[in-house]
């Protein structure tokens, strides 16, 4: 520690921190352009001048160290003259344009010139112009207004791991751009705009809507992936305007996803549903609350009365609020069913009931910083979720992490990989590293694994693998969203669990969409009820529910299928069911084709409720939007079915009276996720062609599916697309470019070919969640190519 | 990563340029990035496409942007194509007193092209460029490697007319 005066207060203060680090966490402002605490020091824009006792000139805060004795000042005459000479240096090529600049009433530049510029510029002669480069659909630009901080440059270099954005040019010629104009395509672009100090950088589809004092701002949570980022949504009369990062060092930083940025805009799209609407005769019309609600109240009890309550299912969507979640299982089971599911792209359940409480990381989103070794297995983390994905980044650039993946697709990461195994056989490459650790420790593995192992040879790739999880003082092994919709989930995660528990590592399950947790803490489960507790009425899983073909459906914030990963066998299902009820916010032609009741329901702008994060993490939000129309809370929705079906406890007064019941439930959210499975048969992959299929980072649920500026980037575009390596191609006489039909599970269609070397033999790349691909099957699951 | 692209650069680029990057530490690739440009310009007939910064880029593992930004701060780096001879004439204020004015109006008249124009033979390209530290002898330029001193109509006439 040393001590320090700044502006005559005594400062105790860390060694090593900077002037400006120590001046912050005393609360004393200096003013800053280039600096930021989560970017390296670049002490280029010179705004934060001080005067330090014994230094000739003025330093830069920003980049001093602080030194016992220190005697700074801050606004002494030589600090303020310093200050408005870097102030006027910096306004000589600035517009000036606040008026019509989208950062007015939020501009850095504005406020520091305000409290720091000396209102009179010497400047008289021209000032130069900068041409816009088109970043693509996030990104407004105004170049001219650029100061040359650097912070974008910084940012995509060190956080988002993608240079784009650079500094060409030298002196008066510099200016921020891309290379030959390309777009800025990083997952996690619009951090820019927050960054950006002037206006030089804002949000495309905010521009021109609203005025930062026009606005309203509301705490919530991003619902897209299982991080829970905290976002601030600035709401105008009711709308939803724009959604901001909102800091919490331990959840998100200060970071959001695009996609937790942008899915705002889905909010108002044109297949809002407005209204309920029920089918008269095969005829969509819209209706009102009571008639919709007593017209689907009566067809679910018409069906329990008849064919029994079995004969009735459940499908949620995985980012549902916990107290939906909640709801919709205590609905299900009240009359009677155990059906109820939410796991919607998984295939594998043979190991539920072993299963820990809920999905979870298994350590602090922090930790991950902090990890020495991490095995991703089935993992496209990047893309499903970014911020953790920043934070391995962050460990592999800080602390040397080793990080090595087994995948079915060689995924390009924002950190190097210093092992990695391409294959559609997941499973065999766990083998391998378990036989190869079971070496290193002289363990044996359980009976029930065996026959996983019995002539498994580890290559010397699954050799190192081993042997650096062993050697990591700190080391993890993290299941992704393929391990999770792979068809032998459960021995991935047996196999993991081994490996972690020989090498001294944790495992984390990765866990699609914004509240898994929720789900699994609320009994969204055929084998688990609230809390945990086995259930006592047990029912089908998802899969078992459309094998079987039940009469009834009930579908909250999905569409079935896209969101569902075997899509064919769940369009056939809902089709041939008697009758479907779907709480949705939006219609779509899936829904309009299989359902007979759409209760419309708000998005999770326009909610009360919770979700609970891959660390068990339990945020509670409020609706902060004005309702579409006539669309009411889901959980209100449910309420009112349930009251209709005549079943007891349905009187809730608000969303916090849900969490309260839910709290006495599910007591403290336990973090270790172990579980111990005996397998009895090993699943046999298929041997022929494969399709891999993840579900790509745009369309993981029916909101972002609509978020029109997200859907023109290019993951999105990229998205729509089939491929496959060189070798396969040719064994299927297709070349890039080409025509293919690929049939799967009755389904068909056409694609254009693309050659990707990064996919694994004999194995077609085809995305799920996307509408070009409905109607086909599942993911790891045989497929027919040909060429049309 | 792009195998074509790399192959833009000859082997004798690349053997050249290995020799740079073995001066850096392993990791640190990129630090002979200016005479992996240099060396690729030189490659070129004395400029930079926009496929061989690229190239450059991907054989030393940075974005293309980083080395654009490279190659677009140094004055020495051409990014379109130059003449045959690339006349660099200081104008900075040794050789300004010492009459650099007349040697660049002198060159200008003889070769009927401006400042930073190229003549149409393809012949000769005119720079201005800041001090090459050849202050004692001013006025002064230099064409392609070479430095030419004590500047006068005459001299310029003779020098150029030794040239393809
Ligand atoms: S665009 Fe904004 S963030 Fe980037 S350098 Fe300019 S002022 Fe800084
Ligand atoms: S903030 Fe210190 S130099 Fe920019
Ligand atoms: S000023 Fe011309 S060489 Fe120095």
């Amino acid at each position: 520690m040393v001590n320090i005066e700044i502006n005559g207060k005594v400062i105790e203060t860390r060694d090593g921190v900077t002037l400006i680090e120590a001046a912050d966490s005393a609360g004393i402002t200096i003013p800053r352009f280039c600096y930021h605490s989560k970017l390296s020091i670049a002490a280029s824009c010179r705004m934060c001048l001080v005067e330090v006792e014994k230094a000739p000139k003025p330093l830069p805060a920003c980049a001093t160290p602080v030194s016992e004795g220190m005697k700074v000042h801050t606004r002494s005459p030589k600090a303020i003259a310093a200050q408005r000479s870097v102030m006027e240096f910096l306004l000589i090529n600035h517009p000036l344009d606040c008026p019509i600049c989208d950062q007015g009433g939020e501009c850095d530049l504005q406020e520091m010139a305000m409290g720091y510029g000396s209102g009179i510029s010497r400047y008289t002669e021209g000032k130069r112009v900068v041409h816009n480069p088109d970043l693509g659909a996030l990104i407004a630009t105004d170049m001219t207004r650029c100061i040359h901080c650097t912070r974008c440059v910084r940012f995509g270099q060190e956080v988002a791991g993608m240079m784009e954005l650079g500094a060409p040019g030298r002196g008066e010629h510099m200016h921020i751009g891309t290379y030959m104009e390309g777009t800025v395509d990083s997952e996690l672009s619009g951090n820019v705009i927050d960054l950006c100090p002037v206006g030089a950088l804002t949000s495309k589809p905010y521009r021109y809507t609203a005025r930062p004092w026009e606005l309203r701002s509301y705490h919530s949570i991003s619902p897209h992936d299982c991080v829970g980022s905290n976002i601030r949504v600035d709401v105008r009369n009711g709308k939803a305007m724009r959604v901001v990062p909102r800091e919490n060092e331990t959840v998100n930083e200060t970071w959001i996803a695009d996609r937790d940025r942008y899915s705002y805009t889905a909010n108002d799209h044109p297949e809002r549903l407005t209204q309920p609407m029920i089918r008269e005769e095969g005829e969509w019309i819209a209706s009102d609350w009571d008639t919709a609600l007593t017209r689907a109240a009566e067809g679910l009890k018409a069906i329990a009365e008849r064919d029994g309550a079995e004969q009735l299912g459940a499908l949620a969507s995985y980012s549902a609020t916990t107290e939906e979640f909640y709801l919709l299982q205590k609905l299900m089971r009240g009359i009677g069913s155990g059906n109820i599911d939410h796991r919607l792209r998984q295939v594998d359940f043979r190991d539920q009931a072993e299963q820990p409480a809920y999905p979870a990381l298994g350590q602090a989103i922090q930790d991950l910083e902090l990890l020495d070794a991490v095995l991703l297995i089935g993992s496209n983390i990047r893309k499903d979720q970014p911020l953790l994905a920043q934070r391995l980044r962050k460990a592999s650039r800080n602390n040397g992490a080793q990080i090595m993946a087994i995948n079915a697709v060689d995924y390009d990461f924002t950190f190097p990989l210093a092992q990695k195994c391409i294959t559609t056989d997941l499973g065999a490459e766990l083998s391998g590293v378990l036989k190869a650790l079971l070496t290193l420790t002289g363990d044996s593995a359980p009976d029930s694994l065996q026959p996983l192992l019995t002539g498994v040879e580890p290559s010397e790739a699954q050799q190192n693998i081993a042997e650096t999880l062993k050697a990591a003082p700190q080391a993890t092994v993290l299941l992704g969203n393929t391990a999770a919709s792979y068809p032998a989930r459960a021995e991935l995660q047996a196999l993991a669990n081994l490996i972690a528990e020989l090498a001294g590592a944790r495992v984390g399950l990765l866990a699609e969409g914004g509240n898994s947790a929720g789900a699994w803490l609320a009994g969204c489960l055929p084998h688990r009820e609230a809390g945990g507790r086995a259930a006592t009425v047990s029912g089908m899983d998802w899969r078992a529910m459309v094998k079987a073909g039940l009469k009834g459906y009930l579908s909250l914030g999905i569409e079935p299928e896209l969101d569902c990963i075997e899509s064919a066998a769940v369009t056939k299902a809902m089709e041939q069911a008697e009758f479907v009820v779907a709480l949705t916010a939006y219609t779509g032609e899936g829904l309009m084709a299989q359902a007979d009741v759409l209760l419309p329901i708000g998005t999770f702008l326009e909610t009360a409720g919770s979700f609970i994060n891959t660390e068990g993490h339990w945020q509670s939000f409020g609706g902060v939007a004005r309702a579409a129309g006539e669309s009411r809370p889901a959980w209100k929705v449910l309420r009112v079915l349930g009251n209709l079906l005549d079943l007891n406890g349905f009187a809730y007064t608000s969303a916090e009276t849900i969490r309260t019941e839910m709290e006495g439930l599910f007591g403290d959210v336990p973090i270790g996720n172990r579980s111990e499975w005996t397998m009895s048969e090993p699943t046999k992959l298929h041997q022929g062609l494969l399709r891999i299929a993840d579900v790509p980072i745009y369309a993981v649920d029916p909101m972002v599916r609509r978020a029109m500026p997200l859907q023109a980037t290019a993951d999105a575009l990229l998205a729509v697309r089939l491929s496959a390596n060189s070798r396969t191609l040719e064994k299927y006489g297709l070349a890039d470019g080409d025509q293919a039909t690929v049939s799967q599970d009755g389904g068909e269609a056409t694609f254009i070919v693309a050659v990707d070397e990064r996919l694994p033999d004999n194995a077609v790349y085809l995305p799920a969640g996307i509408s070009e691909t409905r109607g086909l099957g599942g993911s790891f699951s045989p497929i027919q190519l040909a060429k049309a | 990563m792009s195998e074509e692209k790399i192959t833009l650069l000859s082997d004798a680029s690349r053997a050249e340029i290995d020799r740079w990057v073995a001066k850096y530490p392993t990791e640190k690739k990129q630090s002979a990035v200016m005479a992996a440009l240099r060396i690729a310009q030189e490659q070129n007939g004395g400029w930079l496409s926009n496929e061989l910064i690229e190239a450059v880029a991907h054989y030393l593992e940075m974005a293309p942007i980083a080395a654009y930004e490279v190659a677009s701060f140094y004055s020495m780096y051409e990014l379109s194509p130059v003449g045959r001879h690339k006349i660099n004439i200081c104008t900075n204020i040794s050789c300004m007193l010492r009459g650099s004015d007349e040697v660049v109006s002198h060159l200008e008249q003889r070769l009927g092209i401006k400042l930073g124009e190229t003549t149409e033979d393809g012949r000769f390209t005119l720079k201005e460029v800041e001090c090459l530290g050849a202050c004692v002898n001013a006025p002064m330029f230099s064409i392609d490697k070479t430095y030419y001193e004590n500047l006068t109509p005459e001299t310029i006439d003779k020098i150029l007319e030794n040239l393809e």
